[in-house]
């Protein structure tokens, strides 16, 4: 049996295998249909410092293989975030993954700081939330305002930091080396890619928002190709998200340079998808007679 | 709550109008389990989003659930070319459902459309204390009516072109029994002004009201945040709850309109 385990700056993951943030919750729902223990991480619902409602609905729609969502970061807030999301998860043993939004560098500040006093494992800093006026893309979309952000919450945080990146940029490598260079432990990408629907009868755009973050399936060449280039760029590890579906999608996000994958519209498509991978990656290391999953981390022979 | 998944053969498929459908699939756990009012997420094949259904009977011994739905996109145009034999992935079942209280009660079941099957197991409860005001388009629309009369209660039907029934709205015919005698409860699904209208009428002489709301939905477990509704919190505040996971069924009198 192939060794799952993963150390992601420093905190032991059972496996690879994290739920992407805003699509699993703090955990509890799917823990009803399998033990969130197997999960090598879960990656929490984004939350900001105070309560915020999200936006009106709809907030979800259809598109050709994936979806679009502009929920717009409805969370009761930090303070019951670690009152009422954080107790339970921790007591399920998988590693647990803050993830924080803010519409300032001193939001980013103070939640990464009351998040440091708290047992979660990791902190992810979302700069890249596509559907709120200030829910940190503004600085993920530059170099100067990843680094600012990274500066920030570097300064005061106590758990490693993980950045999630935007896809929605012209060069996602120099963003991840601007905030590597501030002192992120580890990145993680994509976020979602901008999108738009339009209903042909009433020429309204599906989602209330009007544009909302596209992923599934449609996503996934994009973010290998996004993760083969900034892992190519950086030395700090790199989380790899955007349509992974199967475990085929996770042994190829991992090829490109991942050592860890986190899996979010799948879910909705098909709950056991984490489950499944698991098996499938595990299956695949061993048929070919890999010792540590560590060891496909990066493997592409690119041409 | 447990949530389970099962591949369900389908056992029973009929189309009951020009796009109205009518399956019966075997699903012994959720049938087992499900109550009036709560729902299911239907894989639909080539499609990312599983489709809501609500859940329109079960029958816990033969270990079926009865879904009775329209097609109005590509994903329940998919579901509509399911044959019997064929099999269906189902999570459920999900959800609040209507609570049926006390069948002795005297009861108003108000279904618009296609929000009219997951009324029909809640009737079954008060059979004859049952009043069912069902409203359509137009006669050849109408679905269900015969069930809800064989489920023992008064059918009362509107269509908007009075070809089947009082040409007019659901509200009407919701009046007019009113008028005839006491009611206990109104429990509505349909669209949302109907439920709205129906709502007003019953705040306005203090009926206990229960609606049944739909939504665009992703997870259908509470998970992703991704159906909303607008309701009222004990405070006096307003906030979105998750119509997968707080509803479908609201309090009339909890939903910000």
């Amino acid at each position: 049996m192939a060794d799952l385990r993963v150390n992601l700056c420093g905190v032991e993951l059972k496996n690879p295998v994290i739920g992407a943030s805003g699509t699993f919750g703090y955990g509890r729902e799917y823990n009803e249909f399998f033990p969130v223990s197997r999960m090598g991480g879960v990656s929490c619902k984004g939350t900001t410092l105070e309560e915020r409602m999200g936006n009106p609905p709809p907030r979800v729609a259809e598109t050709p293989a994936g979806m679009l969502n502009a929920v717009g970061l409805q969370n009761p807030g930090v303070k019951r975030f670690i009152l009422e999301g954080i107790p339970w998860l921790k007591k399920q043993g998988t590693a647990v993954i803050a993830n924080v939004a803010g519409s300032s560098v001193d939001d980013y500040r103070e939640i990464v700081e009351i998040l440091s006093d708290t047992d979660v494992d990791m902190i992810e800093v979302n700069i890249s939330c596509p559907n709120v006026k200030a829910g940190g893309v503004q600085f993920g979309t530059t170099c100067a305002g990843a680094q600012e952000v990274t500066r920030a919450v570097r300064g005061v945080s106590r758990k490693p930091l993980m950045i999630k990146l935007t896809p929605n940029v012209t060069d996602i490598a120099e963003i991840a080396a601007a905030v590597e260079a501030e002192g992120a432990d580890c990145v993680s990408l994509i976020n979602t890619l901008l999108g738009m629907r339009i209903d042909i009868h009433t020429r309204r755009p599906v989602l209330h928002n009007n544009t909302g973050g596209l992923s599934g399936p449609a996503v996934l060449p994009v973010a290998v190709r996004m993760v083969w280039q900034v892992a190519s760029r950086v030395k700090i590890p790199v989380v790899g998200m955007g349509g992974i579906a199967k475990w085929q999608d996770a042994v190829e996000m991992m090829l490109a340079g991942a050592s860890a994958v986190q899996i979010g519209a799948a879910n909705f498509t098909d709950p056991f998808t984490p489950v499944k991978v698991l098996e499938g990656l595990e299956q695949y290391l061993d048929d070919n007679g890999i010792e540590r999953v560590g060891d496909i981390v990066g493997k592409v022979k690119p041409w | 709550m447990k949530y389970l998944q099962e591949i369900c053969p389908v056992l029973k498929k009929k189309r009951l109008t020009a796009a109205a459908y009518d399956v019966t699939v075997a699903a012994p756990q959720m049938a087992a389990l499900a109550k009036t009012g709560q729902f299911a997420q239907i894989r639909c094949e080539g499609f990312s989003l599983r489709r809501p259904i609500s859940i329109c009977d079960m029958d816990p011994q033969k270990g079926t659930l009865r879904f009775v739905f329209e097609v109005r996109g590509e994903g329940t145009a998919w579901m509509a070319t399911v044959e019997e034999g064929e099999t269906l992935d189902i999570l459920g079942p999900l959800g609040r459902g209507f609570e049926i209280t006390d069948g002795a009660k005297r009861a108003v079941f108000v279904g618009g459309g296609i929000g009219t099957p997951p009324l029909l197991s809640g009737a079954r409860v008060y059979g004859k204390n049952a009043t069912v005001i069902l409203g359509f388009r137009t006669a050849d629309a109408v679905i269900l009516a015969d069930d809800f009369e064989k489920a023992g209660a008064r059918v009362m039907l509107s269509t908007d072109d009075g070809t089947a029934g009082h040409p007019g709205m659901v509200t009407d015919l919701l009046l007019e029994r009113l008028g005839q005698g006491p009611c206990d409860v109104i429990y509505a699904c349909g669209p949302k002004p109907m439920l709205k209208a129906v709502a007003g009428l019953a705040l306005e002489r203090g009926i206990p009201c229960k609606v049944s709301l739909e939504e665009r939905m992703a997870c259908g477990v509470g998970a992703c945040l991704g159906c909303a509704c607008k309701t009222k919190t004990p405070k006096g505040g307003e906030r979105y709850a998750q119509v997968c996971k707080n509803g479908p069924v609201f309090d009339a009198k909890e939903v910000v309109w």
